[in-house]
């Protein structure tokens, strides 16, 4: 809930001197309200109502960083409790524990290994989390000093022992590492070391109750939430109060980023779980396996949860070249949504002929959906060709458009000069299609 | 400092559908199956109830099917013959299972005639004890012709009969509401065609507990946020009291998943980092389902046995009361 027009213009100077660009105080109050102006616009406002405006419109989530360099990890930020609202901004962070006690640096040079590509989207890791373990101060702090040497991604120290964190963190102060946990017990020490190379510090409670207490005593902002709780049932209703209560209730001491971790032993049971929580708002999810069936799912799924529901993911329309074209090289037709040209693009590379593929611009829409929508049809598809730089590369006039659109051969056809092949309706097709029409 | 747990006040709740007929019913089940009746959220029990927890489906094809060589070990021995498989599938844990008439499309040499159809489903129900859920070939006159003569021989079982869709519903309707069966309505990822087409179905006369809804789930990877979102503003609808947005949702997440290359690839044509391809694509129709399952699915369709254990096990923990 943010303030009303009426009730900031309380809070400011009421003489109307127009610094701020608009005519009058209650003017820029409803400019303000409405997220069209920012605080700093009018000079004379005071400390104290400077301090109640800024956190009645701060975001609901407080964005929390971790990482350097070019790994940083934002969390939090978000507006909404649904997708189709608006968006979800900041992808949870995936991490995975290495004990203090193990081989760490064979450990996290397997994790570094682990790297995903499809769909022209590469998917890591985004941090480590070393556990202490061990429950020896000395071994974490050599732990966490050999982790940060093998990788650049966020790490995460887990200790509840405040001695053992502040020795680690020391170690790694400039790599603005998670600290993992405050609790009732160790919270003044922990924040005391998070304070000292401003790192974000987890906050863990027994429960909700327990939570909003202890981020109560704490003065500090950057922190990250835990209610404690490990039950899948219960995580993920917790979550769900975590994001609901800042977003519906501004309270307060739930405006952070969250974390959760799974239980799961089984590998691919884990990856389920860890979906709930990435599902349920999770801003950091901690997971024990290396198994890659579970991170390229989950690394998936996040990806596809966070995309802008209002814009598809688009590629560059115009001309690609696969592999050495020479003139005589085959000629491919799809459109310039990211899923459909790469899915398209992987299969032209597995013919290994090499080949022109045209991203047809259609605002991003699948070849079905274009097609219903008006956007990939022969009069705009025929048009285009006939005066496409494809003409000038290539010395034969045959294209090759996908087998669910076999209607448009005709209007293309007649509009560009063009012979149309219809290919196969799948992109899996293709390799067959090239093998048998194409003699690759 | 206690909290004060911030529930919505839902007004309204998805609708429950059962399937099947038990003998008291005028049936031959052993047992029911109910979908839908949540009041809230999906796994968010603190704030309502959730009297069913999501079921699971079975494809069972009536010709060989096209599928990935890893079925072959579980469903070789079977799948020439439909009957066969849907026992085996009743032992491997289905609680509901949905007969797809591939065979009897029409652009098949040798179709398989309605006919047959109704003896195949007729069999299908002496051999098992689940509910029946029974889709045409997907081609219109055909569709029609299947649909109502699977409805009759089947008359008092209370199977579901799918897929009506918005130019093609009439009949399949009709075909449902003479031998008192279910009807799944389906609309291409849009909640506007979706609801237009239960009221449609709805004004034919069909009772709202007879109706499922099935959104067109697309899998993991290929379009499956398009659903989601829609699955949740659906829920969203049922929960503020629309009733043409009530009805139990069925994921199809077992055929959408297969389709993809990341479930079937072997390991030499996979993708860099893809891994194995047996926990990979046990994992790809899991995780499908399972995303799908917390934007509010009712009734999951699965293809992959060791999916479906993950499955089953992850609805346990997620069924565990987590109320305040
Ligand atoms: C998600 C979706 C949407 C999204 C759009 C997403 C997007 N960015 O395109 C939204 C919700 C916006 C949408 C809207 C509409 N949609 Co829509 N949509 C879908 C859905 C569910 C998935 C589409 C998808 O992402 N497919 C995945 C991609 C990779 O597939 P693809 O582009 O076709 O590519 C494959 C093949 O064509 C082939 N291929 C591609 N290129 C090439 C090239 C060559 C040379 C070859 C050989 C092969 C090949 O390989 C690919 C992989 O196999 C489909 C149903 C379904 N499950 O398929 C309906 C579907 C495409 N939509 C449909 C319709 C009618 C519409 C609307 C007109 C109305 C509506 N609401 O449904 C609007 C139009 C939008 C507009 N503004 O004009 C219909 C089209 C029916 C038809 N045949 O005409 C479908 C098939 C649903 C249905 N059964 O009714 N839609
Ligand atoms: S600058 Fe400040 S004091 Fe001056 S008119 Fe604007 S709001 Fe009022």
């Amino acid at each position: 809930m943010g303030l009303t027009g009426l009730a900031i213009f309380k809070l400011l100077p009421k003489t109307n001197c127009k610094e701020c660009g608009v005519p009058t105080c209650m003017a820029f109050a409803m400019a303000l309200a409405s997220g069209k102006a920012t605080l700093d616009q009018c000079p004379y406002v005071s400390d104290e109502a400077k301090e109640a405006l800024d956190s009645a419109t701060a975001p609901p989530v407080k964005l929390v960083k971790a990482g350097a360099g070019d790994k940083v990890l934002e969390m939090g930020d978000e507006q909404v409790m649904f997708r189709h609202d608006k968006t979800f901004y900041h992808p949870t962070g995936v991490f995975i524990e290495v004990a203090d006690n193990a081989d760490v640096a064979a450990k996290v040079e397997e994790i570094n290994g682990l790297v995903s590509e499809r769909v022209g989207q590469t998917y890591e890791v985004d941090g480590i989390a070393i556990v202490n373990a061990s429950g020896n101060a000395d071994t974490f702090k050599d732990a966490v000093a050999t982790a940060a040497g093998k990788t650049d991604k966020v790490l995460l120290l887990s200790s509840e022992d405040a001695a053992a964190m502040e020795a680690a963190a020391g170690e790694v102060a400039d790599r603005k590492p998670i600290l993992n946990a405050a609790n009732a017990d160790n919270y003044e020490k922990m924040v005391e070391i998070a304070k000292k190379i401003s790192a974000p510090l987890v906050v863990k409670g027994k429960n909700l109750d327990d939570l909003a207490d202890l981020v109560g005593k704490i003065d500090y902002k950057e922190l990250i939430l835990d209610s404690g709780e490990r039950e899948t049932s219960k995580v993920i209703a917790d979550l769900t109060q975590i994001r609901r209560q800042a977003i519906k209730k501004r309270f307060r001491p739930f405006g952070y980023p969250s974390i959760a971790f799974t239980t799961e032993e089984d590998p691919l049971m884990e990856g389920l779980q860890a979906q709930a929580y990435i599902s349920r708002y999770a801003s950091v999810v901690v997971l024990k396996t290396t198994e890659l069936a579970t991170l390229l799912t989950l690394f998936s799924w996040r990806s596809n949860l966070y995309t802008d529901p209002q814009k598809p993911i688009a590629v560059q329309p115009g001309v690609y070249a696969i592999g050495d074209v020479t003139p005589d090289s085959p000629v491919y037709i799809t459109t310039n949504f990211s899923l459909t040209f790469y899915t398209v693009q992987t299969e032209v590379e597995s013919t290994r002929l090499p080949s022109y593929l045209i991203a047809f611009e259609t605002e991003g829409l699948s070849v079905l959906t274009a097609w219903a929508g008006g956007k990939f049809i022969g009069e705009e598809v025929g048009p285009w060709l006939k005066d496409s730089e494809i003409n000038e590369k290539v010395n034969h006039k045959r294209l090759i458009i996908p087998g669910g659109v076999a209607a448009i051969k005709g209007k293309i056809e007649e509009l560009s000069g063009w012979e149309v092949i219809v290919g196969p309706r799948e992109a899996n097709g293709i390799s067959a299609f090239a093998k048998l029409k194409l003699g690759a | 400092m206690p909290v004060e747990i911030l529930k919505e006040k839902f007004t309204g709740k998805v609708q429950e559908v059962v399937l099947g007929a038990t003998k008291e019913e005028g049936g031959t089940r052993a047992k029911t199956v109910t979908l839908g009746g949540s009041s809230t959220l999906p796994f968010m029990q603190y704030e309502g109830e959730i009297p069913n927890r999501p079921a699971i489906a079975f494809e069972v094809w009536d010709i060989k099917p096209d599928w990935h060589e890893c079925f072959e070990p579980y469903y070789g021995d079977v799948w020439d013959d439909p009957v066969a498989w849907a026992k085996k599938v009743e032992g491997l844990g289905a609680d509901v299972i949905y007969l797809e008439f591939k065979g009897a499309d029409p652009e098949l040499e040798n179709s398989r005639s309605a006919d047959d159809c109704a003896k195949v489903a007729k069999a299908v129900l002496e051999a098992t004890t689940v509910p029946l859920i029974v889709q045409g070939p997907g081609h219109p006159d055909k569709d029609n012709e299947v649909l109502q003569a699977v409805g009759e021989a089947a008359a008092g079982e209370n199977i579901a009969l799918g897929v009506a869709e918005k130019d093609n519903y009439r009949s399949i309707a009709a075909a449902a509401m003479m031998g008192k069966h279910c009807v799944i309505g389906r609309s291409p990822v849009d909640i506007n065609i979706l609801k237009q087409l239960n009221i449609m179905i709805t004004e034919m006369g069909i009772a709202p507990d007879k109706i499922i809804n099935d959104p067109m789930s697309s899998g993991l990877g290929y379009g499956i946020e398009y659903s989601y979102s829609i699955m949740e503003r659906t829920r969203w609808g049922a929960l503020i009291g629309d009733k043409m947005m009530s009805f139990p949702i069925v994921i199809l997440a077992g055929p959408e998943a297969w389709r993809a290359k990341e479930s079937y690839a072997p390991i030499e044509e996979a993708g860099p980092g893809w891994g194995e391809q047996k926990p990979r694509g046990i994992m790809w129709e899991a995780m499908t389902a399972a995303s799908l399952l917390q934007s509010g699915g009712d009734l999951v369709l699965m293809r992959h046995p060791e999916a479906v254990e993950m499955l089953k096990k992850h609805i346990d923990d997620l069924m565990k009361p987590n109320t305040y």
